[in-house]
Order: structure tokens, then C-alpha cells, then sequence
């Protein structure tokens, strides 16, 4: 056993060249997922700290840290980070690119160059954000909304950074329509639509959003750029523009691009439950299904933003009803993950925690829209801790657990070695505790009428204030731990077998650590679907012979 | 059971908690039938797994089920809203502006204040502006809030219900002192109201004072020596400042009628050192020369 897995490590894609530039000009696609991932991991890091000192500032009433400009500052740059730098790519830049093609049984995304070259357009876009750091006039206050007339009057330097977002959004796009090209040219030959893992489905409704509303948002802030540069009035009043065009096209962008962070987790999600209970995920087709129709609805629902500015009484009242009818989709969903836990046959691992978690984590984030869907009651807690809390529950305790989860779940696949469980339990633990005191405190203080981006508040917000902050303490603690561990036995860990969590998806066939070409004989499709565990005897009597 | 401090705020109450029992109804059983699952269907109690690839009778109930939910939730809501957007004709009409960092509020008879003050039981409808960014005037305990947008017009109306003061907040970011753009609004009985809107007001010594009450000034320059968005008008008059040129040249000047009819009037041209450009806006139309001049006498008096 360990014989064959040491060679499988000798002969994976970690060892096909080395150096520097074998990796950064590097068209495989196990490379590039890696390439972002170290990234995005810093980028996290860096946007973990800016979280945990607002939280630290804001732990009592008046100055406790930092001046009111540094933390507008700060919770920009938390924003802009976690958001454009982290929580986009994450999935599908790290394993939409990675697992992807794998799982589709070809031996790379369709366009590799197209796929080196976004990453590129990543790094320098992430360089441009954090030049605005140190060159310039300051680092922007604005909110990582950019509203107007706000970002075209400051005198920091938001033109660099919306420069950069506009980059970012340019790697988005072409990652997005890199996976539709290899979705619709590079299936196993046997692999029919129906036939493809969930998680393939998810990337491929995902794309179609990247490819098709990032457009907007990237001439949303040229226009910005222009209108500061060059004093053409848009959305400056001063000017003879309209703050609120510059809402609607922020946000015709930005709601739909929040189920490009969402809808890959979900596809993660029903890639691990099957696997955990070792039998078919429950209700295939309504969960691919509802994936395309909360990528359809996404797109006629960003009005929901903007129910106190003023627009026509009519609309609002769409956008509302709208907003509401995503909320079937993805009640969907979460019905039919519980129930592919019915009659299994669970195996505990870390990765189903984490995925537990998440459920329990985004229930709590899509019932909390629910009220902000409403529209009197959104009149009362928009724009407050509310809504920072219910986004945070969607976005860090939906995406960002799954996010762990994904590495716990294929970890071994990836790094061809095994994390210590016992710690990652614990890790864990703190994290989804940490978690949920932060934000729950949040959430309350919110409904009770804290605004949101506030630097100093009133004596009676206190207490939740101080829980709140406390919590990320155990929260940070608990993520340190968790990338400790991983950091660690990507390393020293034992060695992992090809199969370890006994999947029968297509990257459970080949060695751990994968080779550079990823299949060295044809894998093993059931004519039943992606998760038919009759095929798991033999698809591990052959993962031995190998 | 609900609050009842505006005429909305038992209806956003009502629909809160409504969606908040199902939300928790929802989340509890789903969180227990999980754990359940997990514990019962753990591989040493069940070695052996059943294939269940769907059920259509499932799918529908629990399409149709949460479909019938969220069409109730958007009614509550829509109910309660519908009232917010429709206000009465024979309501108090205020104008209410918003400028970083302050509020003021001008009545029909042309009264201005930084707070606001209402009759009971009375519908009062705020015309809502902004003379420089996004503001957005938020009343936690009446529960509404809506936008100043600069260049365009917005509304908003209530009752309030019971005598007391009340917190307006802005809940639109606005700038480094939007956590501190914070007014109240006094609830008194009609009386009351009516004795307070037709006194005269109180001439003060100074009326440059009033002038930079009602102006946003003090939302950034302190009269206490406490540094702000601005420097402290705390004995300014006569004070020696570095100032910074245009050209980025520094300079030290006194403080006097030509420095601060200057910063009146074209404020980002000769900034103090260590102070921020592009934080004040130009009150050149705004005051009158006489008023400048008031307002001058008045700072010349803060020794
Ligand atoms: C690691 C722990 C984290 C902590 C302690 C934290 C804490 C906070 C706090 C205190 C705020 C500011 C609230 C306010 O003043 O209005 C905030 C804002 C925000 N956070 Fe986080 N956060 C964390 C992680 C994340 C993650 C993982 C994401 C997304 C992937 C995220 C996205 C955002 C966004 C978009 C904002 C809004 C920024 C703005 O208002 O412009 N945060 N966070
Ligand atoms: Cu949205
Ligand atoms: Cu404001």
C-alpha cells in the first residue's frame, strides 16, 4: 500500500517539473487551482485580520483602537478583499479548475492558456488593490458599494481599486466561460447531461452569471472612473447625474454575482452528502434543476437593495415578490440534502461536519432574507448590523464552510495526504461556535436599530457589541487552527489512499496525488448516475491494481 | 403585544415575528431531523444503505409548501408597506435635510431646527433632501427609514403614538462622522406642540450661533477644543496656523477676518495642516455677508 502511494506521489503532477516558473506559467489545471489557492488563502488572512479589528474597535463605545477614517477604511478593504478577492474566485478558481475537469474524466479545462491568463489578470488585480495601500492619495472609505456620490467626491483613492475590481471581474468572466466550453466539449463520452456530478452543475449555472452579468458592473465602474477623472456627470448630482442609476447598475451585478459565490458550494454540498452516506444523493434533477432557476430568477431581484431610495412604489413591490420566489429554488435544495441522509449509511468524517454545518449555518442565512424580503419590515433593518450579519451567515457561514469543507473533503485527493482528524475536529467546533456568537449578536443588535458601518454607537449596544467581538476571538482561533492543521500534514500527514472517503466520482478513480494527465485508464461511469456506490467495489479493486 | 410607538411599528412587529416563527419552526425540525438522521443512519447501526433516488410527491409538497409561506410573507410585508408609501393629505409637512453630519428640519412657519419635534397622534410627513451624499434618515423605534438622495426627492410619513424622544440615526455610510450624525425626535402632546411651534425663538446673544447650529458646522468644528473633522473653533480668533498653499506650500498665519471669510467661501483652498481637503463644502450662497459676519462676531466671543 504505502509502496504504491509513494510512487503515486513520485508521479502525480507535484513532481512532473519544478521551479518557479513551472508552476507560475503552468497550464495545467491542478496547478493554476493551487496558484489560487495559496492566494486566496493569504487574501483570506489579510481579510480575517481587518475583520477581527473592526470587531476589536468596536468592543466598546467611543475610540478603542483606530481613528473612524482607518476604519472606514478598514471595512472597505475588508469588503473589497473578501469579496472580490476571495469569495468569487474561491470555488470555482480553486476547485471548479481542479475537480472539474476530473470529474468530467478529460485531462484539462478546454482553454489552458485562457485559464493561465485569467489567473495572471487575478494577481495583477489583486496587486492593483493593494497598491492603493501605499500609492496614492489613501486607500478608499467607501464601502466596498462604491455608492455615489460619495466615491466620486472622496479624495482617496478610489479610482486605482475600482480600476482593479474592474480587472478581477475581467479573470471572473473568462474562468466562467472557460467551465461552459469544457462542460459542453469535454464530458466522458458516456457522461450525458444527467449524468454529470452536481457540482458540475452548479459551476456551469455559475458561469453563465459570470459571463453575463459581470459586463455590467465592469462599465458601472469605468463610468465611476470617468465621472472622477474627467467630470462627466453620471451619478453626481453636482454634475447633473443620479445617484440612484449607479444603485441600479451596481446592484443588477452584484445580486446575481451573490449566487456565483452561493450556488458552487451548494454543488460541493451534494458531491460530499452522497459520499458520507454512501448512497444516491435524493432528488438529482430537482437539485440541478433549481440551480439553473436560482440563476435565472437571481437576475430580476437586485431592486431588493434599494427599497428605501426612493424608487417607484410599483417596483419595489416586484422586487420584492421576486426576491421571494428565489427562496423556493433553494428551500429545494436543503429539503432534499436532509433527506439524502435518510436510510444511509454515515460515515462521520470532518467534511460531512463541515457540510452539516453549512446547512445549519445557511438555513439560518436564507431565513434571515426572508424578513429582508419583506418589504415593511426591510424598511426597518436595512442597512443596519442586520443585514452585515444575515450576509456574513450566506456568505462565510455558507461559502467560506463549504470552502473548508471542500478541503477537508478532498484534501488527501489534492496533497495525497491525510490531516489529523481529532484536531480538525476541534477546529471545527470553535469555528461554528465562534461563528455564530459573532454573528448572532449581530443580527440582534441589528434588528434593535444599530446601523451598519458604524464606527461608535450608542451605550444601549453595548453588550452585544462586546459578545459579538468575543466570539470572533474564538472564531479566529478556531480558522488559525483549522489552516494550522492543513498546512501541517500537507506536509507531515499520513499517506492518503486514492479513495479514502469511499466516493465513486470520477476523481476517486485515479491515484492520489492525481498524475499530470490526470486518468491512466479509462474511468468507470454507472449507467444509473454520478453517485451509484454499486460501482465503489470495483472502483477501489482497481484503484489498488494501479 | 407589539410596539406601538408609530402607526407602523406593530405591523413590521407583527410580520417580524411571524416570519421569524416559521423561519424557527423550519430550523429546528430540519436541524433535529438531521442530527436524528445522522445518529440513526450511522454506518454501525445501519451497515447497509437504501438507494432512494427521489420522491415526486415530496418534491411537490415541499415546493408547494414553502411556495404558499413565502407568497403569505410577502403580503405581511407588502401590507405593512403599502401604508408606509401612503400618506395623508392634511399631514404636517417638514422638510428635513441631511448634510454631513447633521440634521435640520424646517418647519411651514420657518423654523429651523437640529431636532425634531412632533405632536401626538398627528400625521407629520418629511420631505426628505441632501445637500451633499447619500444620507438616510432612520427612526429605530417608529421603524422606518428612507434616503436623502442629493438631486432628487424623497418622502417619508408617520404618527407617532406615544410622548417621549426617539433616536434618529442615519443609516446611510456617509463619511467619518456618520456613526455620530445622530438627532432625537420629541413626541409632545398637541398642546405642548402647539405652545412650542409658535413661541418665539429665544433671540440668542449670538446669532451666528444659530446660524452654525442649523448649518451642519458643528458636526465637524467643536467648541470645546476637541479636535473633529475640522479644526476647533475654541479660541480661534487671533490663533497662529500652518496652513497648506494650493501649491503645497506651507505657511503660518493669525487666524482673522480674511482667513475665515477665505474658508467661508472657498474652503479647500487653504487648508490647516493636518487637516483633510475636499471635507468642506463652500457656504459662499449659502450665508448672506451679513451673516458671515454674525458668525464671525460669534467666534471672535470663544476665548
Ligand atoms: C473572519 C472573520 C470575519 C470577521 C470578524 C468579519 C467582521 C466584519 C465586520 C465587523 C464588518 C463591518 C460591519 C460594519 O461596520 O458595518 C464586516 C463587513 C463585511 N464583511 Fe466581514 N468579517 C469576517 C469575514 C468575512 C468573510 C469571510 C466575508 C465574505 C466572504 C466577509 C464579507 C464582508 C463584507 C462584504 C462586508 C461589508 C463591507 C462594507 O460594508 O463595505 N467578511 N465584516
Ligand atoms: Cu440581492
Ligand atoms: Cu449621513
Amino acid at each position: 500500500m504505502t509502496d504504491t502511494n509513494t510512487t503515486a506521489m513520485e508521479q502525480s503532477f507535484w513532481n512532473e517539473k519544478k521551479g518557479i516558473f513551472s508552476w507560475i506559467f503552468t497550464l495545467d489545471h491542478k496547478r493554476i487551482a493551487l496558484l489560487y489557492l495559496y492566494a486566496i488563502t493569504a487574501f483570506f488572512l489579510v481579510g480575517m485580520t481587518l475583520g477581527f479589528l473592526m470587531r476589536l474597535e468596536l468592543i466598546a463605545p467611543g475610540q478603542t483602537i483606530m481613528e473612524a477614517t482607518t476604519y472606514n477604511k478598514v471595512f472597505t478593504f475588508h469588503g473589497v478583499i473578501m469579496i472580490f478577492l476571495v469569495i468569487i474566485p474561491s470555488i470555482p478558481a480553486v476547485f471548479g479548475n481542479f475537480m472539474l475537469p476530473i470529474m468530467l474524466g478529460t485531462d484539462d479545462v478546454a482553454l489552458p492558456r485562457l485559464n493561465l491568463f485569467s489567473w495572471w489578470l487575478y494577481i495583477i488585480g489583486a496587486s492593483m488593490a493593494l497598491l492603493t495601500l501605499v500609492y496614492g492619495p489613501g486607500s478608499a472609505d467607501t464601502g466596498w458599494t462604491f455608492y455615489a456620490p460619495y466615491s466620486v467626491n472622496t479624495d482617496t483613492n478610489v479610482t486605482l481599486l475600482l480600476f482593479a475590481a474592474f480587472v478581477l471581474g475581467f479573470s471572473s468572466i473568462l474562468t466562467g466561460l472557460n467551465f461552459i466550453v469544457t462542460i459542453h466539449r469535454l464530458r466522458a463520452p458516456k457522461m450525458t447531461w444527467f449524468k454529470m456530478p452536481l457540482f458540475a452543475w452548479s459551476l456551469y449555472a455559475t458561469a453563465w452569471i459570470q459571463l453575463l452579468a459581470t459586463p455590467i458592473v465592469g462599465i458601472t465602474l469605468l463610468m465611476v472612473i470617468a465621472e472622477r477623472t474627467f467630470g462627466i456627470g453620471l451619478f453626481d448630482p453636482a454634475l447633473g447625474g443620479d445617484p440612484v442609476l449607479y444603485q441600479h447598475l451596481f446592484w443588477i451585478y452584484s445580486h446575481p454575482v451573490v449566487y456565483v459565490m452561493i450556488l458552487p458550494a451548494m454543488g460541493i454540498i451534494s458531491e460530499i452528502l452522497p459520499t458520507a452516506a454512501q448512497r444516491t444523493i435524493f432528488g438529482y434533477k430537482a437539485i440541478a434543476i433549481s440551480s439553473m432557476a436560482i440563476a435565472f430568477l437571481g437576475y430580476f431581484v437586485w431592486g431588493h437593495h434599494m427599497f428605501t431610495s426612493g424608487m417607484s412604489g410599483e417596483a419595489r413591490v416586484v422586487f420584492s415578490f421576486v426576491t421571494y420566489l428565489v427562496a423556493i429554488p433553494t428551500a429545494i435544495k436543503v429539503f432534499n440534502w436532509v433527506a439524502t441522509l435518510y436510510k444511509g449509511s454515515i460515515h462521520m468524517t470532518p467534511n460531512l461536519l463541515w457540510s452539516t454545518s453549512f446547512i445549519f449555518n445557511f438555513m439560518i442565512g436564507g431565513l434571515t432574507g426572508l424578513i429582508l424580503g419583506a418589504l415593511s419590515v426591510d424598511v426597518h433593518v436595512h442597512d443596519t448590523a442586520y443585514v452585515v450579519a444575515h450576509f456574513h451567515y450566506t456568505m462565510f457561514g455558507g461559502t467560506i464552510f463549504v470552502f473548508f469543507g471542500a478541503m477537508h473533503y478532498w484534501f488527501p485527493k489534492i496533497f495525497g495526504r491525510m490531516y489529523n482528524k481529532r484536531l480538525s475536529y476541534i477546529s471545527l467546533t470553535l469555528t461554528f461556535i465562534g461563528f455564530n456568537v459573532t454573528y448572532m449578536a449581530m443580527l440582534i443588535v441589528g434588528g434593535q436599530g444599530m446601523p451598519r458601518r458604524y464606527y461608535d454607537y450608542l451605550p444601549e449596544f453595548t453588550t452585544l457589541n462586546q459578545i459579538s467581538t468575543v466570539g470572533s476571538w474564538v472564531l479566529v482561533i478556531g480558522i488559525l487552527m483549522m489552516i494550522y492543521n492543513l498546512v501541517r500534514s500537507a506536509k507531515k500527514g499520513e499517506i492518503a489512499t486514492a479513495n479514502p472517503w469511499n466516493g465513486v466520482t470520477l476523481e476517486w478513480q485515479i491515484p492520489s496525488p492525481p498524475p499530470l494527465h490526470n486518468f491512466v485508464k479509462a474511468p468507470i461511469l454507472s449507467d444509473k448516475g454520478p453517485y451509484d456506490f454499486s460501482i465503489l467495489d470495483q472502483v477501489n479493486r482497481e484503484n489498488l491494481e494501479n | 403585544m407589539f410596539s406601538n410607538v408609530s402607526n407602523f411599528s406593530n405591523d413590521v412587529d407583527y410580520a417580524l415575528a411571524m416570519i421569524i416563527g416559521i423561519s424557527l419552526f423550519f430550523l429546528v425540525g430540519l436541524t433535529l431531523i438531521m442530527i436524528y438522521f445522522m445518529w440513526r443512519y450511522d454506518h454501525k447501526r445501519n451497515p447497509k444503505a437504501t438507494d432512494i433516488e427521489g420522491h415526486i410527491g415530496l418534491e411537490v409538497l415541499w415546493t408547494v409548501v414553502p411556495t404558499i409561506l413565502v407568497v403569505m410573507m410577502f403580503y405581511w410585508g407588502y401590507n405593512g408597506y403599502l401604508k408606509m408609501r401612503t400618506a395623508p393629505d392634511d399631514a404636517i409637512q417638514i422638510k428635513a435635510t441631511g448634510q454631513m453630519w447633521s440634521w435640520s428640519f424646517e418647519y411651514p412657519n420657518g423654523r429651523v431646527t437640529d431636532t425634531l419635534v412632533v405632536p401626538l397622534d398627528k400625521a407629520v410627513k418629511l420631505d426628505l433632501f441632501s445637500k451633499d451624499v447619500i444620507h438616510s434618515l432612520y427612526i429605530p423605534a417608529f421603524r422606518i427609514k428612507e434616503d436623502m438622495v442629493p438631486g432628487r426627492d424623497n418622502w417619508m410619513w408617520f404618527i407617532a403614538q406615544q410622548e417621549g424622544t426617539y433616536n434618529i440615526l442615519c443609516a446611510e455610510y456617509c463619511g467619518d462622522r456618520h456613526s455620530y450624525m445622530i438627532s432625537h425626535v420629541d413626541v409632545l402632546p398637541v398642546e405642548d406642540y402647539e405652545k412650542w411651534y409658535n413661541a418665539k425663538e429665544k433671540k440668542s446673544d449670538y446669532p451666528g450661533l444659530a446660524l452654525l447650529k442649523s448649518n451642519a458646522c458643528m458636526s465637524c468644528h467643536s467648541v470645546d477644543g476637541t479636535r473633529l473633522v475640522g479644526p476647533s473653533f475654541l479660541g480661534i480668533w487671533g490663533r497662529k496656523e500652518i496652513i497648506v498653499l494650493e501649491n503645497g506650500v506651507e505657511k503660518e498665519i493669525a487666524v482673522e477676518k480674511e482667513y475665515l471669510m477665505r474658508s467661508l467661501n472657498e474652503p479647500n483652498v487653504e487648508v490647516v495642516k493636518t487637516y483633510s481637503k475636499g471635507m468642506m463644502q463652500s457656504y459662499k450662497d449659502v450665508f448672506t455677508e451679513e451673516e458671515k459676519e454674525q458668525i464671525i462676531d460669534y467666534l471672535k466671543s470663544l476665548k
